[in-house]
Order: structure tokens, then sequence, then C-alpha cells
């Protein structure tokens, strides 16, 4: 029994340290998001919106080529790649027992474990290589590529969480299969479906490493698809590690703006589901 | 003649009517085919593509291109072991560090943590998630390196100098710096799948032990991490494949050179990096042949990894589901 207060003691300690394992956790986002705020928000003006880069070694200028080229080359990346990963979610959701639903969701897997560079070395060797130079649609199909097996899943887990007796009394009503899926059940979760699409365009948003070798960047405002295209990622790649000073502080200033698309995004799809859930809950 | 009527009889017969495809859902089914069918066809394609990339150095060189360590463009000679050793060390050193820490908070958030704190912290946890490889290298090389070169580094080399993991020169991008970063990445994803594993573990079990007069810290650990164990494995193993893969925060923070050195201080180099280093200014068809060999060993590694991970997790989620239903 003398154990006892040992026992509880250890018990205390550990509960104890595993509490502060959690502070220790939290303390790198706290570092990230105040040292991005700080040193990238001086930096931030209506240049930096609105122009183009000064040649190296000059002061001035801003990112206007990065933000447009990024809008451009993302926006491409989800018309390709949420009408494939929408059918594809659907059809997995629609019809489970089919073996095709199997390799599909199998594949989507194994393409969500892919590392982000190989996609890239894909692009390139698909679409780089065979047109023989470096294109902002490039970039896009490789985005696309990675977006496809993210829409794929939150499509379907939304899907299987509406009630099938939504579906039957839809069927038993006289609707055809197709008009019930539409305008049923993915309508019935649509917010959900939306939500894992904005998920997943944020998360390719900050891709950089598939778009080195494809969309490859360029100094200049382009709204070619056929032509290299600056993209804010590839930006802060650049001037972050570049020699001069200014450059670093246009690498924070990018990264700034990068991360709160990105986080204004992704937060405000994540609220959406969990107020979603809690309606229903 | 007669059978051909049967037939022909017979086909409508075995459909119910709710069965009976209209144009409208044959079109349906059409359309979602095809994307159904693109995502297969898209993985195909890319091994494929990858194969005939790599094609030229796997002749050239063999499955020796993972033994040999010369990396020498200009005299075409190419190996990838410092490569793969590099992303090895590296990702090891992201788990030794992560996995602990990622444990800790599942633990916390699962078992003790109060009841409002539970959605914040696991919200907070997975903004690290969202946020971009590229940003943390920006804030690796800019926060993160003056600050181990200065203080952590030094610290550690006189604490730890008798092991040769922490002897030599100290730079700052360095083999510990980039596993530092990875490890900070990784945590999210082996943070949140076992935390739903820890979930799936039925509250019979804590409840037992505490009956048996186990304390809180013993029921966690007699009776709710073992339960859960092979789904933890798989969310550590999942973190590797995570950490495999990533790229720019590692190129930015891991000093990219091609050598093995004994210290953790030293630079290093990983495969990804590698890829996304050279890949653009690849000098003659080898070169580029054997990055992309590099590329298509990565892809089988991450595959192979992601692989069993999900075979594990799987596992012990239809566990909890019979256990579920059991109760």
């Amino acid at each position: 029994m003398n154990h006892r207060g040992l026992r509880r003691g250890v018990s205390n300690l550990m509960v104890g340290l595993v509490t502060g394992v959690v502070l220790v956790a939290l303390l790198p986002l706290a570092f990230i998001l105040v040292n991005l705020a700080l040193q990238g928000a001086g930096s931030l003006s209506l240049d930096f919106f609105t122009r183009t880069p000064a040649p190296a070694g000059e002061s001035g200028g801003g990112v206007v080529h990065a933000i447009v080229g990024t809008l451009i080359i993302v926006g491409a990346a989800s018309a390709i790649g949420l009408p494939v990963g929408l059918a594809a979610g659907i059809y997995c959701a629609e019809y489970p027992a089919s073996r095709l639903t199997w390799t599909t969701r199998f594949v989507a897997d194994v393409l969500n474990g892919t590392p982000s560079i190989v996609v890239g070395v894909f692009a390139w060797a698909w679409i780089v290589a065979t047109q023989r130079h470096f294109s902002a649609l490039a970039g896009s199909a490789a985005l696309a590529i990675l977006m496809i097996p993210m829409v794929l899943r939150t499509t379907e887990e939304m899907i299987k969480l509406v009630p099938s007796s939504l579906r039957e009394a839809a069927l038993a009503l006289g609707y055809p299969r197709w008009r019930t899926s539409l305008s049923i059940v993915v309508r019935t979760t649509l917010p959900g479906i939306v939500t894992g699409s904005l998920l997943a365009v944020a998360r390719i948003a900050g891709e950089t490493a598939p778009l080195l070798f494809t969309a490859l960047g360029s100094q200049y405002l382009s709204f070619r698809p056929d032509q290299p295209m600056a993209a804010l990622p590839l930006t802060v790649f650049t001037y972050a590690t570049g020699p001069y000073e200014e450059w670093h502080r246009y690498a924070w200033a990018s990264a700034l703006v990068l991360i709160l698309v990105v986080l204004v995004l992704s937060v405000g799809a994540r609220l959406a589901i969990r107020r979603r859930f809690d309606f229903h809950g | 003649m007669t059978a051909i009527t049967e037939r022909k009889l017979a086909r409508p017969a075995d459909r119910s009517p709710l069965d009976h495809a209209s144009y409208g859902d044959r079109i349906f089914r059409g359309l979602l085919t095809l994307g159904a069918v693109t995502i297969p066809l898209l993985l195909g394609f890319l091994v494929l593509e990858l194969w005939q990339g790599a094609r030229l150095a796997m002749g050239k060189f063999g499955l020796g291109f993972v033994t040999n360590s010369v990396w020498d463009p200009v005299a075409v000679q190419f190996g990838a072991f410092p490569l793969i050793f590099g992303t090895l060390l590296s990702s090891l050193i992201a788990l030794a560090i992560a996995v602990p820490l990622s444990l800790g908070v599942a633990i916390f958030l699962t078992e003790f943590s109060p009841e409002g704190l539970r959605q914040p912290v696991a919200f907070l946890i997975g903004l690290l998630a969202a946020i971009p490889s590229v940003v943390y290298g920006l804030w690796g090389i800019f926060v993160l390196i003056p600050a181990l070169r200065t203080t952590a580094f030094p610290l550690l080399r006189e604490v730890l100098g008798f092991l040769p993991l922490f002897r030599g020169p100290i730079y700052g991008p360095s083999m510990l710096a980039a596993g530092i970063i990875l490890a900070i990445m990784v945590m999210p994803y082996v943070m949140s799948v076992s935390r739903e594993v820890l979930l799936a573990v039925p509250d019979t079990q804590r409840e037992a032990a505490l009956a048996l007069g186990a304390t809180r810290w013993e029921a966690v650990i007699t009776a709710v991490v073992p339960y859960a164990r092979s789904g933890i494995i798989g969310a550590v193993i999942l973190g590797l494949g995570r950490a495999l893969g990533e790229t720019m925060a590692v190129t930015m923070l891991i000093g990219n050179r091609h050598e093995i050195a004994a210290s953790l201080f030293a630079p290093g180099y990983t495969m990804a990096a590698a890829i996304a280093n050279e890949f653009s200014e690849a000098v003659g068809d080898v070169h580029l042949s054997a990055l992309a060999y590099v590329a298509f060993l990565l892809f089988v590694v991450t595959v192979l990894v992601n692989a069993g991970a999900r075979l594990l997790i799987w596992r012990v989620a239809r566990g909890s589901a019979a256990g579920g239903k059991a109760l």
C-alpha cells in the first residue's frame, strides 16, 4: 500500500507531462504565424499588389505577376481536377459494389500518398518534355492530379452520410436514379462537398514542388497558359533563397499573402463543416 | 427459334422495374464512370512515364544505383546512396521528435483534456498541416536556423558531444535542421490519426483498468495504448510516408550536399530535394534520367510505406467496428 502514493505521483506527473507536450506542440504554430505577421506585414503596400518586380538589385516593385499566376494556375487546376474528383467521388458512393469503385478508391489512396515532387516529374515528362517548353498548363495538370484524390475522398464520405431512407423515398416517388443522385443526394450534402473542394483548393494553392519544373516561374505578368508563369509559392522560394535583403522582405510578404489565402480557404471550409454537423447533431 | 424468343421474353422479367435504366441513367453513370476510370488510368500513366524517364539510367547503372555514392554530372556517374541515406535519416530524426509529441497530444486530447479544449487544440494542431511547405522553409531559413546555430546546436554539442552524431563544425543548414522542420510538419498527421485510433478504443478497456485499481496514467498505458498499438504504428508509418516525400522545406534547410556525414550538424541531401534542385537544370539525358530514377524509387518506397500504414490502421478500425457492434 506504500506504493500507492508513488503510483499516484507518477500518474499525476505523466498527466502533467502530456499536458506540457501540448504547449510544446503548439509553439511552432504560434512562432510561424507571429513571425509571418511581423516580418511580412511591413512590406505589404499598394505597390506590392499592383506592380511587377523591379530588376534585381533595384528596390520597389511587387508581386502582382505571382498573384495573378497563382489565380490562373490554381483556377485551371480546379477546372480540371474538380469535375474528375467529384464524378469519381459520386461514382464511388453511388455504386459501392462495383469493382471499379474498389480500384479507384485504392488508387486514390496511393495517389494521395505520392510525394508532390513525383507528380511534378510526371507532369514534366508528360507535358513539358513532349511540348519542349515549360508551361503554366503543365503546372495546373500536376496540381489537378494532387487535387483529385482529396476531392474524391471528401465527396464520397459526405455522400455516405446521407441516410438511405432519403434515397429510397425519392426512388419510390418514381425519380430516376440520376435525378435521385443529383437533386436529392448530392443536393443534400452540397455544403459538405463544397467545403471539401475548398480544402483541396487551399492545399494545392500552397504547393511549390510540382510547379518547379512545370510552370517554372517568371518575372513578368503573363496570362498565357502555354508559357512559363509565376506563382506565389515559387516567388517565396526564389526570394527566400536569393541573395538580396530586399528579396527576403518580399519572400516574407509573399508568404504572408499566401498563408492568408490558404488559411482563409481552409479555416473557412472547416468552420463551415463543423457548423453543418452541429446543425444536424 | 423458340430458344431465342424465350430469352428475349425472359430478359425484361429478371429485372425489377427499379433497375430499369433510362437513357438519363445510362448517361449519368457513363459520365461518372469516366471520372472514376480516369484515376487508375492516371496512375498507370504516371508509373509508365516515370519508368520510361528512368529507363536510360536503369540500363546504365542498374540496381547498383542504390548503393553507389558518386554523383557527378560532369563525369556522367550517378549513384543515389547519399540521397537515400539522407531521406531515411532526416525522416527518422523527424519521427524521433514528432512521435512522442504527437502521441502526447493525442493521449492528452482523448484521455485527460477538459471537454472544452479538445476541439480547439485539435484544430490548432491541424492548422500546422495547412501551412504550405515553402512557408516552413522560409521560416526555417530565417528563424529556426539562426536560433539553432547560436543556441541549440552549441548546447547539444557540449552536452552530447561524446556521440559522433553531435560533433564537428556547426553550419546552419544541416540534417538536424531539416529533421526538426520535418518533425513539425509531420506532427499533425501522426497526431490526428493516433487520436482517431485512441478514440476507437472502447471505454470498457479504460473502465476495466480503473476498476482494477489502476491510476489514470496506468489505465492509459496498460489498457488503452496497447489496444490501439497497431493503429498507432500505422499512424507513425503514415507520418514516415509524409516525411519521405516532403520536398520544399527540406530543400531549403538541409544544405544540399551529396555527402554522407556522421554528424547531424553537417549538410546532407534527400531524394526529393535533389529532384527539386537539379531537375530543371539537369545537364544531359543521363542526369535527367538519373533524377527520374530517383523519383521512381521515391514513388515505390512511399507507396509501400503508405500501403503498410493503411493496412495497420484498417485492422484497428475494423476491430473497433466489430467491438462497437458487440456492445
